[in-house]
């Protein structure tokens, strides 16, 4: 039972909970990321994320230490995506990462396709495929003005001029479009193996189905091409 | 009622050492990685990749001396960096060619992939470690030396040579994944950030400055990967805040002469957030502006904010424009140390620093630093036309540099 009234999620079984929680207890990076709380809010200070949202990586620390299982679930639906991940908070004088114990969360809730991490990654899955479907995670054709409107009158003049101005920058390597930089087919086949060995492509089937479904017909193709089979890259974590 | 004292203390003694020397005593309270790595190597787990030679050493934050590679380096590229500010990458690359040092560009190189892990956290640490190790094999493969650009890269490798290190189920699985793709398993003896290698190569850079910076006032922004992930891992400067703070950045800034303002926002993040900036970016306006170029204005009132990394040129640069639209003291260009080192060479704002994806107006300041932005804006659009025109392919290295 939850120590706060106001708690949420009371309706959530406490084993399912307690899951999650020994999940993240169990991960081979917990021990590296909290050594106990003093509670004096440097992190806090130091936190961006604290400053614009009711948010507070003191109580990650806190709510792992304690081993409070009902208001980590709430934390892990209500407040894990509100972090930056920009790591101020390892100014912390026991040599905790709040942000560390909030990315185990993270891979926790994504793992286990909480409705919460699909709603925070919802506008996010195009970024997704980009990223494991050509290696590079942002590329120039994504500067668009409706996809960037607060960016200014500068992404439209990129994005209209885009073909040219790709080719009128020296290095060879540059000269893309859909691509960051020219990722080899050597190096995207490499990247498709890694994905499958490490169930990461099942991972994106519990959070998007769509995504899922085309990411696994371009690297089914792209194996297939080189004369492997996709289905000969079972998933090694789970041996 | 509190009366604040104005007198002279009663009893005063004078400090009999420089007030603000810094000096380090003691061991440093971490392991090395190096040794741990090449005890690995004894033991035949990884293949460790040393620093070619010629290499310059430089101070980390535990005095530690790291070694940075001159050239042969393997230019392990940012997403952000080639995707969004081209110009980031053109200058590093253009720097190595004034100084004749070798390199390598590679194709065979995927992203770390970590923007998309600090975002999503759609992946897990045996792929990270597979990834950041495939890349690592490559560069060896290649013959040269990894020279990471990202500062996300930078960081996210050196978390994962933590976890290599400790975790023998993890490099258990590296291996096997490596020995499924057929490549080996290696680990550089050293991460090494291009901003490392600006800031080592920076009495160089201004052996061949060819513009006056006295006049500039700049202030810098450090990126949270580079000194705040694995702190250990970051240059220290004893003659630079008192070796208080990462001198990366400042120790170009004042080498090239130019004037390093500080502000009292100097440690906070720029508001990047990963997932914050390209899907909820109201959160990442608000605090670039309000916390960091805010805060600059009105303390430093800079004619550039300089920084080290692709999400916080990005961010801080990007953000200035909705927040002009509502009238808030914004409007301060921001660049990349590498672009300012450029510059500073003699090299061309658009076909090589490539300007023009910029966002905030930086017409102001190349005027203060006596470029003829026009002049040089007609040299770009005149290959631009031959370009589209089917006339050229692409502008070659020979062609940005018209001047
Ligand atoms: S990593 Fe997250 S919790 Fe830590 S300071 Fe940054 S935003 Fe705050
Ligand atoms: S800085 Fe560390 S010890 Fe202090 S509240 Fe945050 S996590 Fe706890």
């Amino acid at each position: 039972m939850s120590i706060y009234t106001d708690a949420k999620y009371m309706d959530v079984p406490y084993e399912d909970k307690l899951k999650l929680f020994k999940e993240v207890k169990d991960d081979m990076r917990y021990d590296h990321n909290l050594y106990g709380c003093y509670e004096c809010g440097i992190c806090v200070a130091a936190c961006p994320s604290a400053r614009f949202y009711d948010f507070s990586p003191r109580v990650f620390a806190q709510i792992m230490a304690r081993e409070d299982v009902d208001t980590f679930y709430e934390l892990m639906n209500d407040s894990v995506w509100d972090c930056s991940q920009c790591y101020s908070c390892t100014r912390c004088p026991r040599q905790n990462s709040p942000g560390g114990i909030i990315l185990m969360m993270r891979d926790a809730a994504v793992r286990a396709g909480l409705q919460s991490a699909k709603d925070a990654l919802r506008a996010y899955s195009r970024i997704i495929y980009k990223v494991m479907s050509t290696g590079t995670q942002v590329a120039p054709d994504m500067l668009q003005p409706d996809f960037f409107p607060d960016w200014g009158t500068d992404v439209k003049a990129v994005a209209e001029n885009l073909d040219v101005w790709r080719r009128a920058i020296p290095p060879e390597t540059l000269h893309t479009t859909e691509l960051a930089w020219d990722v080899s087919e050597k190096t995207r086949l490499e990247l498709y193996m890694i994905w499958k060995l490490t169930g990461n492509l099942e991972l994106i089937e519990g959070i998007d189905e769509g995504i899922y479904m085309i990411l696994e017909e371009v690297m089914e193709e792209l194996l297939d091409d080189n004369g492997y089979d996709i289905d000969d890259f079972e998933n090694i974590l789970e041996e | 009622m509190v009366t604040i004292a104005t007198q002279t203390p009663a009893v005063h003694t004078e400090s009999k050492v420089p007030m603000k020397e810094f000096v380090r005593k003691g061991e440093p309270p971490t392991e090395d990685y190096r040794e741990k790595l090449f005890e690995l190597e004894a033991k035949g787990e990884l293949e460790v990749q040393r620093v070619p030679e010629p290499i310059m050493e430089v101070e980390t934050k535990y005095g530690r001396k790291k070694k940075i590679p001159v050239e042969h380096t393997w230019h392990h590229k940012s997403c952000g960096q080639c995707g969004h500010i081209p110009g980031y990458s053109t200058s590093i690359f253009w720097l190595h060619r004034q100084f004749g040092l070798d390199y390598f560009d590679p194709k065979d190189q995927s992203s770390c992939t970590a923007w998309n892990y600090y975002a999503s956290s759609t992946s897990n640490s045996a792929a990270q470690a597979a990834i950041a190790v495939r890349n690592f094999a490559q560069a060896k493969l290649d013959g040269y030396f990894p020279l990471i650009h990202c500062g996300t890269s930078f960081g996210h490798y050196k978390e994962t040579r933590e976890e290599i290190i400790h975790h023998p189920e993890l490099r258990d699985q590296v291996r096997r994944i490596m020995d499924r793709l057929k490549m080996p398993f290696v680990f550089p003896e050293e991460i090494v950030h291009y901003s490392e290698w600006v800031h080592a190569m920076r009495h160089r850079i201004a052996e061949r400055q060819v513009l006056d910076f006295s006049n500039l006032t700049i202030t810098v922004h450090p990126a949270c990967h580079y000194h705040k992930l694995v702190v250990e891992d970051a240059i220290y400067d004893r003659e630079l805040y008192d070796g208080q703070r990462t001198a990366i950045v400042t120790g170009l800034v004042e080498a090239l002469g130019a004037n390093a303002a500080d502000y009292s926002t100097w440690h906070d993040c720029c508001g990047f957030g990963f997932r914050h900036i390209l899907v909820s970016r109201d959160f990442s306006r608000s605090f670039s502006t309000i916390r960091k170029i805010e805060r600059m204005k009105e303390e430093a009132d800079p004619d550039i904010t300089l920084t080290h990394d692709t999400g916080c040129v990005t961010t801080l640069d990007k953000s200035q424009f909705a927040a002009q639209a509502h009238g808030r003291n914004v409007g301060i260009p921001v660049m990349s140390d590498a672009q300012f080192a450029a510059l500073s060479m003699g090299a061309h704002p658009y076909n090589v620093c490539q300007l023009h994806w910029h966002g905030v107006d930086n017409k102001p300041v190349l005027e203060k630093m006596g470029i003829d932005h026009a002049k040089a804006w007609g040299e770009f659009e005149a290959i631009a036309e031959r370009i589209e025109s089917g006339e050229l392919d692409f502008m070659t290295w020979e062609d940005a540099d018209v001047n």
